[in-house]
């Protein structure tokens, strides 16, 4: 009765996330943004969208990296991304723009008095060497998986509002669907999954790992001028038309206009959509912090 | 006899070669009617045309004139056995080993601009690709194609037009100009240093002897917003949004000139002009890093100007005359480069000449476009849960609890922002400013404590988990209350509205439902509003526009890589 509750919520979203996710999107600058900036995000397998120089030999890069922690650290720090008194060289304007140390090398030859930067008496081939180790940091760490530790609630309090201000009984229980679920997924995705009841990006940029759990599907019931009624799984409505799925898998739409014919929609989430604009963000850490307790 | 009419007016009336192609420059001053000749269609960025052939009484008699596919990449002009005749595929670009990038050098192209339509003729675009097409009937006249060295290739917003000449942006950061009567390149000038990650994918806005051009950056370059000659493709100034140097004002609102010389602050979406003042009124984008304030801002005076703003430039200078900052220090990515909409109408009383912007954070804006003084903020999307307070200017503050966090915070809007690009319409008839609204929520995580990683957009991870849907919000904005809001449905999918908007003095309101239907609404008044007719044409790609060709309006608007326009039969 539990797990068949709770895997009812997840099919609307599916549905509906599906599709807000697949639509064409509102692109931020440019959401959803690439995995990252210096890899091609989008459309599958084609070049860099940004020039990507060619590798330089491994030892090149650690005989750079060896100049520059003896010469460079001291103001641009030990990984290059700024210091005390120097600035972040891993995304300098000029770095990004030198291909092979030739941009960089009068700069370090001659140095930045107005800035307080000395010269320093480096061979070309130490230069060359600082810029291919330069080159080869990753520029940010966009896209890349966090292992920051996101459980900061309280289980108690979390395991109080599940049974309480939560009313999360009403459809779950800890000893039924929800039994063992912090074996089956990583804390983010608990949380997300909280808040969402299953589908959307709950499983964010991290491996799936676990399958989803699986919802039941959007209903909907339309009401003939007839007085007949057909119910079935929601497959698509607009101003203009809906269309379902009877249980027998039949495939049904109606023209809608004014009203006609009546349409209501269930949707197993709701709940969930009705507490978007109600949650605290305590009570979504004490929770999840509860629910990761449940192996 | 309206029959009779119909058919003689075609045939009296001047268009495309009879007329010349080139564009009178007045046009760019009024509303739109028999054409189209700039991003918005005049420079208000209204999206309103006094157009009244197709109206409330009529409109459910709109059909199709024509509907146009369009193919990209070197093998774009159309033609086929049993087709029109093909037509030859012009080639410029500086890369030796142009990417291969299916939608620019292939395949069906992303057609999410304006479309130009002068003298009856209609300039294209889509990420480096360029057609002229006759408004009659679709009939592609030339194509260009851009061989890209590449660049993020998100969109592009279409074409500016001076004369003869025209004007667009490419991924890799050149600005292109082709003659317009051949589709000839006459030269291609580059605009931003493609090894700092610039992309370019705004329309450029031609005003008198300027063509005024914006870039996108999404690592951490500065922002600039960039003026050319249109005839030699000279540089004629250049306004860094963010400061670069010793000196430079606003200095103060960041942490160090290294932070503000990375601060970002792009102009990726075009303008408006107002032509008594020679401003040009423009949004910025986001401060760098996008998803934290500690190496840009870690005091409460560093604001980061003129990230986020509002900003107006005299265009025969190139200065700044004014700017408005809607998000002082943001740290979300919701940048402020929607259109900001130019309205003079009365505001508590007296007579104004104002600026409107409803802002990706879901707040509302309305400034007076002289002075740049604050008249009025009003929350629009409900949803939005982000300010904490409203400080005396207008100015929202942050609660830091909604911010980027390590344990995640749930907030609303999503990255993609209560609203976007897509272009919002205020129509004079009912005094009131429509604008699509998402209320998506995401959690927003902060994934490293080093902010020296946090370059661009690093350092946050952020999951969709919920919706309120997306509806149309009407905006008084002389109150900043809504009037009315209408909800598309919620399971039809899709981003209902999310292409944009477009009114007319027919009474009507043209928008995307999100699930295929291209949708004109009947405005009255402040009642909410009522379908009178729809077409089914796919996933639709911007917002639609009006104008009259061969004696009849006609509705153009972009799906799945195809151009539909519909007129009463």
């Amino acid at each position: 009765m539990h797990s068949r509750r709770h895997f009812r919520f997840l099919g609307f979203v599916i549905i509906a996330f599906a599709a807000t996710m697949c639509a064409p999107q509102p692109p931020a600058q440019a959401p959803p943004r690439p995995a990252s900036a210096t890899q091609a995000g989008r459309g599958g397998n084609r070049a860099p969208d940004y020039p990507v120089r060619p590798p330089a030999p491994p030892e090149q890069v650690a005989h750079g990296q060896q100049v520059f922690k003896s010469n460079c650290s001291f103001c641009h720090g030990s990984d290059g991304r700024g210091g005390e008194t120097g600035p972040n060289l891993v995304r300098a304007q000029l770095v990004l723009a030198d291909q092979r140390g030739e941009l960089i090398t009068p700069i370090v030859q001659n140095g930045i008095p107005a800035q307080g930067m000395p010269k320093f008496s480096l061979t070309a081939t130490d230069i060359a060497a600082i810029a291919a180790w330069l080159h080869s940091q990753p520029l940010s760490d966009r896209g890349a998986p966090s292992t920051l530790d996101i459980l900061v609630g309280n289980a108690k309090e979390g395991e109080a509002y599940f049974n309480g201000a939560g009313h999360c009984t009403q459809c779950h229980s800890a000893t039924g669907d929800l039994a063992g679920i912090g074996a089956r997924y990583e804390p983010k995705t608990i949380q997300n999954l909280i808040v969402s009841g299953g589908g959307g990006r709950s499983f964010g940029r991290r491996p799936a790992g676990a399958a989803p759990p699986k919802v039941p599907p959007t209903t909907v019931t339309v009401t003939l001028l007839s007085g007949q009624t057909i119910t079935g799984d929601l497959d698509h409505i607009s101003a203009f038309v809906v269309a379902l799925r009877e249980p027998d898998g039949s495939y049904r739409s109606f023209a809608r206009r004014d009203s006609i014919p009546k349409v209501v929609v269930t949707n197993p989430l709701q709940w969930h959509i009705d507490m978007l604009p109600k949650w605290r963000d305590s009570d979504i850490h004490s929770l999840t912090t509860y629910l990761v307790s449940l192996k | 006899m309206k029959v009779t009419l119909l058919l003689l007016i075609p045939f009296c009336l001047p268009r495309g070669s009879l007329a010349g192609q080139a564009l009178d420059p007045a046009l760019l001053t009024k509303p739109a009617t028999d054409s189209w000749p700039t991003y918005a269609g005049d420079y208000s960025q209204r999206r309103y045309s006094t157009l009244t052939q197709i109206d409330t009484t009529n409109v459910r008699h709109l059909s199709l004139a024509w509907v146009s596919r369009l193919t990209a990449g070197p093998g774009g002009g159309e033609g086929g056995f049993f087709g029109p005749p093909a037509t030859a595929t012009m080639t410029g670009g500086v890369a030796e080993n142009p990417v291969n990038i299916p939608g620019s050098t292939s395949g069906s192209p992303r057609l999410s601009g304006s479309i130009l339509q002068v003298n009856g003729i209609l300039y294209v675009t889509a990420p480096d690709n360029a057609w002229a097409m006759d408004a009659l009937d679709g009939h592609v006249l030339w194509h260009y194609w851009w061989k890209s060295r590449g660049g993020t290739h998100i969109g592009n917003r279409g074409m500016a037009m001076y004369g003869d000449w025209l004007f667009f942006e490419t991924p890799d950061d050149y600005l292109v100009s082709l003659d317009a009567k051949t589709g000839a390149e006459r030269w291609h000038r580059e605009i931003a240093d493609f090894s700092q990650q610039y992309f370019s994918t705004t329309a450029p806005v031609v005003v008198g002897d300027h063509v005024l051009v914006g870039t996108g950056d999404d690592l951490d370059a500065p922002g600039f917003l960039q003026s050319f000659d249109p005839k030699t493709g000279d540089l004629q100034w250049k306004f860094y949004t963010v400061p670069m140097k010793q000196g430079d004002p606003g200095l103060e609102t960041w942490a160090t000139l290294d932070a503000a010389q990375h601060g970002g602050a792009q102009v990726w979406m075009p303008g408006s002009y107002d032509p008594e003042t020679h401003l040009y009124i423009f949004g910025t984008g986001n401060p760098t890093p996008a998803y934290t304030a500690m190496l840009r801002a870690p005091r409460d005076v560093h604001t980061n100007l003129y990230t986020c703003s509002v900003v107006a430039v005299n265009v025969d200078t190139g200065r700044l005359a004014w700017y408005f900052q809607t998000s002082p220090n943001d740290t979300h990515d919701w940048d402020s480069t929607q259109p900001s909409v130019l309205v003079d109408g009365m505001f508590e009383g007296k007579p104004r000449k104002m600026a409107m912007q409803a802002s990706r954070n879901g707040y509302f804006y309305v400034l007076d476009r002289t002075t740049g003084e604050h008249l009025l903020t009003s929350k629009y999307s409900d949803a939005a849960n982000w300010a904490q307070a409203i400080k005396a200017k207008g100015q929202l503050v942050r609660n830091p609890e909604k911010d980027n966090t390590i344990a995640g915070s749930l907030v609303s809007p999503d990255n993609g922002g209560a609203t976007n690009w897509y272009p919002p319409s205020y129509d004079p008839q009912t005094g009131l400013f429509y604008v699509v609204v998402r209320e998506l929520y995401a959690m927003y995580y902060l994934t490293n404590k080093d902010p020296r990683m946090l370059v661009g957009l690093g350092g946050s991870e952020q999951d969709v988990v919920g919706s309120l849907g997306t509806h149309i919000a009407a905006i008084d904005y002389q109150t900043g209350k809504v009037a009315w809001r209408y909800r598309f449905e919620r399971s039809a999918g899709g981003f209902g509205g999310g292409t944009g908007l477009l009114t007319t003095a027919g009474g009507l309101l043209f928008a995307n439902d999100g699930s295929g239907n291209l949708v004109a609404f009947g405005l009255k008044g402040t009642q909410p509003l009522v379908p009178l007719w729809h077409a089914h044409i796919g996933s639709i790609e911007n917002a639609a526009e009006t104008y009259t060709v061969g004696g009849r309006q006609h509705v153009l608007v972009t799906a799945e890589g195809a151009l539909y326009a519909f007129y009463l039969q």
